[in-house]
């Protein structure tokens, strides 16, 4: 199901203007605060009525300026989840869970499978007012859910939370991307939450979409380099866990060789999807010997940005997979780097940060 | 048991009881409807509508009592047509007192239920929307369970204050022992008869009794409640 969105809006000191589409998956809105992230999920979900647009979700055409057409929030069925959580004080987690499917049309009853993806059995009876943050936020993801949507908005699910509550709900947000069928819509101004989630990214900046496309090339290409910012930019690359060693490091496969990161938990030949900061990526013409670091692939040069402050941005691609890699403008010059050319990327397994690693697909236990 | 009020003190005790429950329960919708677009709707003539409902709390209560025997009076524009198609009458009858007393408590009743509504996260009533709830729904279902609190103090209030109510009361419907003698009418007609301070002492401690009552019922389930939608 693909859902297409094309909108203009004024707001005082600041013009929308946006068109793209979301194909199946993980479509990642991203943009810094005032991009206008947070106004286009409000427009799809009926509650900004934009001055002209067009919302198309799968058949359902739910906004049309051009024909006067707007279909009431209540009836667009979509689901969404909103940064501050939005429980509903005065019901029991059950209760909150439950209060869309008053409202959705009949169906399977997806209750305990639903509980069960997001762990919330033991929180039924809680209230939410006892909840942690990330228990809150994962009560709020089921409660859209189960309201039985066509399409599930997030707008910036995990911002509320400190670093260890994201952790704990990123996986299930993963599951929800590889186990459901339903298209999400994820505002983020964190590149990390979308190198590990999304399947599509939208870029916007100042309300306009800068960069639209698959994930994977998006973030590896050096031109849409400044929109995620020099420092937050690298490349996501997919892998399989080939082994666990005694030393604490996991081997994964990836299409151009092996890679070692610090403990990733899973059984081997479980998919991961794994980001490489492009500043922690150094190059080397010739093969190097006598080095610590552990991860070194091979592959040739298929892009150089130079961007400003003599840094200089290089795609490389290694075998299905693409690096991003961030040296000075001297050294690729010093190196004669250009399109065509064979090199070697080179990471410390330290550079693979935790939280940069995230699962793909089912778990190939269950 | 009954015996240290007269027959006419106690009819008087429950005359005024019966005309504050009626009072407070018939305007109490209206209350919320009232509330509710002062505290969320932009519309037309907003102030003026804020300004009729406070009006009995500013104006001299005969004043009210007056203007009330204008409109609702058996010759009055509004008294006239509903004696003759429902066979309503407010003038000189117990409803009349009600309604005067439902008239000088309706400014205290919205004004606690405005603000209960004005403390509920309009964002709450967003998500339940997306959720697939129509807005009548989301009321019945998110704002009114969190507005209970203050529609129930905002009740309590109104009963007390219809209670007490005097002014509006004798101007519009006077002061007919069994008819509408209300408890302050009572105390009333009693100082006004050489000797009778004893009686009206009894009555007064009466008016006290049911007014500390009510507050203290106020508070309790204004307590409950409060506990019950904090979400813990």
């Amino acid at each position: 199901m693909t859902v297409s969105v094309t909108l203009t809006h004024r707001f005082a000191g600041f013009a929308l203007d946006v068109d793209f589409a979301a194909p199946p998956g993980v479509t990642a809105l991203f943009g810094r605060s005032g991009s206008g992230k947070t106004s286009v999920v409000n427009a799809v979900a009926g509650l900004l009525r934009p001055d002209q647009g067009r919302i198309v979700v799968g058949a359902e055409v739910l906004l049309d300026t051009a024909r006067g057409l707007r279909v009431p929030v209540h009836k667009r069925r979509i689901g969404m989840v909103f940064q501050d959580g939005r429980l509903f004080p005065h019901l029991t987690v059950r209760q909150n869970l439950t209060y869309g499917q008053w409202f959705a049309p009949k169906g399977a009853d997806e209750f305990d499978h639903v509980v069960a993806l997001l762990g919330l059995k033991a929180l039924l009876h809680r209230r939410p007012g006892t909840l942690s943050g990330g228990e809150a936020q994962r009560v709020a993801i089921g409660r859209a859910l189960l309201s039985r949507p066509r399409l599930l908005l997030m707008d910036e699910p995990l911002s509320a939370l400190d670093d260890a509550r994201k952790a704990e709900v990123l996986p299930y947000l993963e599951r929800l991307r590889d186990e459901t069928n339903i298209p999400i819509l994820l505002v983020s101004h964190s590149v990390a939450e979308v190198a590990r989630l999304a399947t599509t990214v939208v870029a916007l900046e100042a309300g306009r979409v800068v960069a639209c496309g698959p994930a994977a090339s998006i973030l590896a290409d050096p031109e849409t380099v400044p929109v995620f910012g020099v420092r937050d930019a690298g490349a996501v690359l997919e892998g399989v866990i080939a082994a666990q060693h005694g030393d604490g490091l996991t081997e994964i496969a990836v299409s151009a060789g092996r890679l070692f990161v610090p403990r990733v938990s899973g059984e081997a030949g479980a998919r991961l999807r794994l980001r490489i900061a492009a500043q922690d990526v150094i190059l080397s013409r010739t093969a190097p010997v006598g080095l610590s670091a552990l991860n070194i692939l091979a592959g040739t040069v298929t892009a150089v940005r130079r961007g400003g402050h003599g840094g200089a941005m290089v795609q490389i691609a290694a075998g299905s997979d693409t690096i991003l890699a961030r040296i000075t403008a001297r050294s690729a010059d010093a190196l004669a780097l250009e399109p065509g050319v064979a090199v070697h990327a080179i990471a410390k397994s330290v550079g693979v940060a935790q939280a940069d690693v995230g699962r793909v697909g089912p778990d190939p236990v269950s | 048991m009954t015996d240290w009020l007269t027959p006419e003190e106690w009819q008087a005790v429950w005359l005024s009881v019966r005309v504050s429950v009626w009072a407070t329960l018939c305007s109490l919708p209206f209350g919320i409807a009232v509330a509710y677009a002062l505290a969320r709707k932009e519309f037309w003539g907003k102030q003026l509508l804020n300004g009729l409902v406070h009006l009995p709390l500013i104006l001299p209560p005969v004043v009210t009592g007056y203007l009330l025997l204008l409109t609702f009076g058996r010759k009055g524009a509004v008294g006239a047509v509903l004696d003759q198609w429902f066979g309503l009458v407010f003038a000189f009858r117990w409803t009349g007192a009600a309604l005067a007393a439902a008239v000088m408590a309706f400014p205290l009743m919205v004004r606690a239920i405005r603000l209960a509504i004005e403390a509920v996260d309009p964002r709450l009533e967003a998500a339940a929307s997306t959720l697939g709830a129509s807005r009548p729904m989301v009321f019945a279902t998110v704002t009114l369970p969190l507005i209970l609190p203050g529609v129930l103090a905002g009740t309590i209030l109104a009963f007390a204050k219809a209670m007490g109510e005097f002014g509006a009361t004798i101007t519009f419907v006077a002061n007919i022992p069994g008819q509408t003698q209300t408890l302050p009418s009572a105390i009333y007609s009693l100082l006004q008869v050489p000797g009778g301070d004893a009686q009206a002492a009894r009555l007064v401690w009466v008016a006290i009794a049911i007014a500390m009552a009510a507050l203290l019922l106020s508070e309790a389930l204004s307590r409950a409640v409060a506990r019950r939608i904090s979400g813990r």
